[in-house]
């Protein structure tokens, strides 16, 4: 865990100081600098603990309860696999096994070079589209069907990595 | 309040309002037994042990959270209620590691206590435990959570009493932990290793780090010269690890025991606490009137010390430089001691024998050695004492002949050492000596009973030959806080502060002999402090000397060896300096 950077604690900063008179404004905080920089780092929780007067121990109790929230880094890229019932039923393993291979990133860990993050999700609510996938917030219906989810995913990883990928 | 009246197995009770069944219950004489509550500090409904039936209500209810109302109908012994609390209880344990064999609290365990009386014979439920975590990294206190039963009673008890909060539940149903952040050490975060939260601790998922082995060791190496030191609070607790009532003032017996145990020397701490009433109280005179930093704080208590040094570390130079008296005992022994009887220092082996758990990170402390070694070499707790005195087969310490401290060299002590074991205990210690020196002539009042008592901060104005000071006494960090911002904001009237880590001094440190929430709640309630307290008053009483300057040996001690106070040698071997502490290290963070 590197110490962030100035932008970083900036923008923590500026989330804190807009919650910090609501009601119950742990939670808000958290959501917010998770939507920023894509983790809880431990700086964030010591701010929220100052602000709201409660201690970091606490704030790292409610970033534990809730799986949405996580303290590891994320990669440049987030790739959710829905492993919802009607998904793992239409193959999402095999799906999940494939993104591993390629972006060389194991289940909800980062690849080391930091790029991409595998993320295995509960139902998405997109059934019907069995299985799903997500790159960075695009939705990817029927991925393993055609090539669409397939091509994207290689194109960034080219785009990343260059041609020895 | 409004007087409320309820029925508890049928009898009549008055409750005022707003109070819960349990404290309606208690008040009037019923017992419910409870594992998680803890009265002033903690009241989660966690446990669910406590569990009544209540006429109306559908479920049976929690009498740790549940208030009363008028006309309500509780039953805390029917069928139904006991059925529900046994079965809590079973389900406790299914997720327990049971090893109470080999447990530290083995035979003072809450929750052993609860199986005994409820009558579980079996483990009905047997299945998956919670993955746990043995964590044993730092000196002072070990987390086994595959013990742990959730009742959040040192978490409380370090938000609440400490104002610290460095323990939490983490993760979520099953798997939910409690301890530092990121699950790690006590080490990695800003613990100040004051113990409370062990002796909060129901269960042994929380204990001291033993050294025991290492003392047994060292008694057995014919090489070596073992001293053992025992603080003053020390006597006013050890008897309740043999069964005998709180405040039981057992000095002699102890030292009798001790020597048994194989000790080439057992001396009193209290020898060193007149050393530093010599040395704080030069440092706080010159302070006055050299125009130093003030106020100054007591720097006795190395849980204290620790606390500063993360969460105040610019009002470091108000503490007192003075090491706290087991370390100046520890560095005597290994100089003046050692010399006087040609031993050689590095053959000597101090145990100290302290009411406290951060003692035993203090005598590791670097800033804290003289020499190339440690000066104090193994701190055991008052728990740990009984259980070596037991071990060696004395497991009746009221049969015990008293025996007398050995005398040679650093035997004397006085009362104003005595009393260093409660809280107000050296500032009293500190001006008994310091009016007499401005005096110049022994003191008419030896009693400053502005200083005693159990409030979380006293203070007094003192005259001293003419001039008025405020002193300030307080004891844990809630009570401390709004002293030290006073201070850090420039407005503190106070001249002197004696701040102590564990409300009520060490008379209930972190090492002390566990008192079960069942006696504090019942009729000793929390009186336990004041009769520890009123024994140390009891021997500062009858002794015949009662100011730490009036000790012989003491004098004897700066005639032949150390000058005076504040000489170059008593600032190298009595003093130290301490340094900012980062609070939290985590992995990777001193990148």
């Amino acid at each position: 865990m590197a110490k962030l950077n100035g932008d970083a604690l900036g923008k923590i900063d500026e989330i804190v100081a807009r919650h910090r008179n609501q009601a119950g404004p742990c939670i808000e905080m958290l959501h917010e600098v998770q939507n920023e920089l894509g983790y809880i780092p431990f700086e964030a929780m010591e701010k929220i603990a100052e602000a709201t007067g409660t201690s970091v121990a606490e704030v790292y109790g409610v970033v534990m309860f809730y799986s949405q929230f996580t303290t590891e880094p994320k990669g440049k890229h987030v790739i959710n696999v829905c492993l919802g019932t009607a998904c793992y039923v239409k193959g999402a393993q095999q799906l999940v096994d494939r993104v591993e291979k390629m972006t060389g990133a194991a289940v909800n860990k980062t690849s080391a070079d930091g790029l991409f993050s595998l993320d295995a999700t509960r139902c998405l609510g997109a059934c019907g589209l069995a299985p799903v996938c997500i790159i960075d917030g695009k939705v990817y219906g029927n991925a393993l069907m055609g090539n669409s989810f397939t091509n994207e995913l290689r194109k960034i990883i080219l785009a990343e990595r260059g041609a020895k990928a | 309040m409004a007087e409320v009246h309820i029925k508890i197995n049928n009898q009549f009770v008055t409750a005022e309002e707003g109070d819960t069944i349990l404290e309606a219950a208690n008040k009037s004489g019923i017992q419910i037994p409870t594992l998680c509550y803890l009265k002033n500090v903690i009241r989660s409904g966690a446990c669910r042990v406590c569990l009544v039936e209540v006429k109306g209500a559908r479920a049976l209810l929690s009498a740790c959270t549940t208030p009363v109302s008028e006309g309500m109908e509780v039953w805390t012994n029917s069928e139904r209620a006991i059925r529900g609390r046994k079965t809590t209880v079973e389900l406790i344990m299914s997720n327990h590691n049971k090893n109470c064999l080999s447990c530290k609290r083995n035979t003072n365990c809450e929750l052993q206590r609860l199986c005994a009386e409820l009558g579980i014979r079996q483990n009905r439920f047997e299945g998956e435990h919670t993955p746990p975590t043995f964590e044993d990294a730092s000196w002072g206190i070990v987390r086994d959570t595959s013990k742990c039963v959730l009742c959040e009673r040192c978490i409380g008890t370090c938000q609440n009493v400490q104002g610290i909060g460095i323990l939490g539940l983490q993760n979520r149903g099953f798997k939910t932990i409690c301890g530092p952040i990121y699950n790690g050490s006590f080490n990695d975060v800003n613990c100040m290793q004051c113990g409370q939260c062990v002796i909060a601790c129901p269960v042994g998922a929380l204990t001291e780090k033993e050294e025991i082995h290492e003392v047994i060791e060292a008694i057995n190496d014919p090489d070596k010269v073992v001293i053992c030191q025992t603080a003053p609070a020390v006597r006013a607790s050890l008897g309740e690890e043999f069964g005998m009532p709180i405040g039981s003032l057992v000095t002699g017996k102890m030292v009798a025991a001790l020597k048994r145990c194989g000790f080439d020397r057992v001396y009193d701490t209290n020898f060193g606490a007149d050393l530093t009433i010599m040395e704080e109280g030069t440092e706080l005179l010159k302070r006055v009137t050299e125009g130093g930093t003030l106020p100054m704080f007591t720097s006795c208590s190395p849980g204290w010390v620790r606390y500063i040094e993360y969460e105040y570390p610019e009002l470091l130079p108000h503490l007192s430089s003075a090491k706290s008296p087991h370390m100046m005992f520890g560095a005597i022994c290994k100089t003046y001691w050692a010399e006087k009887h040609n031993v050689d220092p590095s053959k000597i082996f101090v145990v100290s024998i302290m009411p406290c758990i951060a003692k035993k990170s203090e005598a590791r402390k670097p800033e804290l050695h003289t020499g190339e070694y440690q000066d104090v070499d193994a701190v055991l707790t008052t728990r740990e004492a009984g259980r070596l005195i037991k071990m060696y087969g004395m497991d009746d310490l009221d049969a015990l002949e008293d025996e007398a401290f050995d005398q040679d060299l650093l035997g004397e002590y006085t009362g104003a050492g005595v009393i260093f074991g409660a809280t107000g205990g050296v500032m009293e210690a500190a001006l008994r000596t310091v009016k007499q020196k401005l005096d110049g002539k022994p003191l008419e009042r030896v009693d400053f009973m502005e200083c005693r008592g159990m409030a979380g901060v006293k203070e007094a104005q003192i005259d001293l030959n003419g001039t008025k000071i405020w002193i300030a006494i307080t004891s844990s960090m809630t009570c401390a806080k709004p002293l030290l911002e006073d201070v850090r904001a420039g407005i503190s009237k106070y001249t002197f502060i004696e701040v102590m880590g564990c409300p009520g001094g060490c008379i209930n440190g972190g090492g002390q002999s566990i008192v079960s929430a069942r006696k504090k709640h019942g009729r000793i309630g929390y009186t336990y402090k004041d009769r520890r307290m009123k024994a140390l008053y009891d021997e500062d009483r009858f002794k015949q000397k009662r100011v730490s300057m009036d000790n012989s040996q003491i004098q004897q001690l700066y005639d032949e060896f150390l000058g005076e106070p504040g000489s170059e040698i008593a600032e190298k071997l009595l003093h130290t300096t301490y340094s900012p502490k980062q609070k939290f290290h985590l992995v990777g963070m001193e990148e």
